[in-house]
């Protein structure tokens, strides 16, 4: 069972590659790293949260209210995440801005709880809610550091904004005269970059067996 | 479903409803002293990039002026003007300043003016400009808005505050000529108010 939820949040029916669920975010603020690594994993903590929350509601939660109450709790999660982060990384804060609350409307969460978390012990759930975060998040990770190397020459620029002053020497840069390659910065370089990346998952995933497990999880998302 | 049902689903959501907004509001209650700190340091932050701490002496956060909108500034609101003074004499202003014209839309500026009507310094604080392009305006990619640091409507006098490719003597960057056309002239335009207006401002 766990090794199945593992499996499926990272790979088989990764949030980004396979539901692609979320991708208003997941395009908008992948221009670097940082950013990436950020709504990444404030995208996780909510998973996780609202999994456990709707897994420890549901034998008493009305079928009819249910997704109201989903709603409810995933904005609760998500309002007070973004006051802890306004709190505590206020800098990250002010890059990642309007894109914390939009956290509330990406359905890839609303999908986790009515499709996993609402019919699932607490432990699976919680469990769910990490690697499908864990996926989203390496996806946002890897599609940030892809757009930021080849637009601007730089990996991980700005981590001072999430890790502190000291942080500032993870920044790499390869090229001190690249001048930049605009397109990998501006959306459609967001559009290429994952249309790639969903092209190499497709590429080495496991034809036969991948088909049938995304054909099946997709009406699960769609129905959620 | 009967009217009972119908009640009992109702008095749920409203459970939820108020054990969500209650979880909310204990948050917002214990990071508010800290969210505001934080607004307040950025703010500093973005002042002291203006104007070195060391020269004035006042709480420039709070000794603040609210001006009626002007066009000169770009607003179509009241806006702050931050004043900086040493033993009580005005040192500077800082002003927020808007250029309406950039390529994607206003252009947010903070614009610090010496009582000698010369530039402090001058920092893009919000914009949309083309990243890689217009965003040249930010100081964390290029010097450009080093070049207005103690500019006056004297050095260039008024009609030279164009861009070069306009005649005036102030740099365009490679590909973007209306971002820098528009910053230009926002600054200009904020010395002008400026002038009109110093004596108010300190009052």
């Amino acid at each position: 069972m766990n090794r199945e939820i593992t499996q499926n949040g990272l790979w088989t029916n990764n949030v980004a590659l396979v539901q692609l669920l979320g991708l208003c975010p997941l395009l908008a603020v992948t221009s670097s790293t940082i950013n990436g690594v950020g709504l990444g994993l404030a995208t996780m903590v909510t998973l996780i949260l609202s999994n456990t929350l709707v897994s420890l509601i549901r034998d008493f939660v009305r079928s009819e209210v249910r997704l109201p109450v989903f709603v409810l709790i995933i904005a609760c999660v998500v309002t007070v995440i973004e006051l802890l982060m306004k709190a505590f990384f206020y800098d990250l804060f002010l890059v990642l801005g309007i894109f914390i609350p939009l956290i509330v409307t990406n359905c890839a969460i609303i999908g986790r709880a009515e499709g996993f978390a609402s019919r699932n012990p607490v432990g699976a759930s919680a469990l769910d809610g990490f690697m499908m975060g864990l996926g989203f998040l390496a996806v946002l990770t890897l599609l940030g550091a892809m757009r930021e190397v080849i637009g601007s020459g730089t990996l991980l620029a700005h981590a001072d904004l999430m890790f502190g002053e000291s942080a500032k020497a993870l920044t790499i840069t390869f090229n001190e005269d690249y001048s930049g390659f605009l397109l990998a910065i501006l959306p459609p370089g967001a559009f290429f970059g994952l249309a790639l990346l969903i092209a190499v998952k497709n590429a080495i995933g496991l034809p036969t067996k991948d088909k049938v497990a995304v054909v099946d999880d997709s009406l699960n998302a769609e129905t959620a | 479903m009967n009217k009972k049902q119908i009640l009992i689903s109702g008095a749920f959501l409203w459970v939820f409803a108020v054990v969500g907004t209650t979880f909310v509001a204990v948050t917002e209650d214990t990071t508010r002293t800290k969210i505001e700190d934080n607004e307040r340091l950025v703010l500093l932050r973005n002042l002291n990039a203006l104007l070195p701490a060391e020269e004035f002496d006042n709480d420039i956060v709070t000794d603040t002026t609210t001006v009626s909108a002007s066009a000169l500034l770009g607003t179509e609101n009241n806006t702050i003007i931050y004043r900086a003074r040493l033993q009580g004499k005005p040192i500077a202003a800082i002003i927020n300043s808007i250029a309406p014209n950039g390529y994607s839309g206003q252009i947010h500026l903070l614009v610090g003016v010496y009582s000698d009507g010369s530039v402090a310094g001058v920092r893009a604080v919000k914009h949309s400009e083309t990243p890689g392009l217009g965003d040249a305006i930010e100081t964390q990619k290029t010097d450009w808005v080093f070049s207005f640091n103690n500019r006056s409507l004297d050095s260039p006098v008024p009609s030279n505050w164009l861009v070069k490719k306009d005649g005036g003597n102030f740099d365009q960057f490679t590909g973007a000529t209306i971002t820098p056309r528009a910053v230009v002239l926002a600054v200009k335009n904020t010395l002008l108010y400026y002038q009109q207006n110093a004596d108010s401002i300190f009052q």
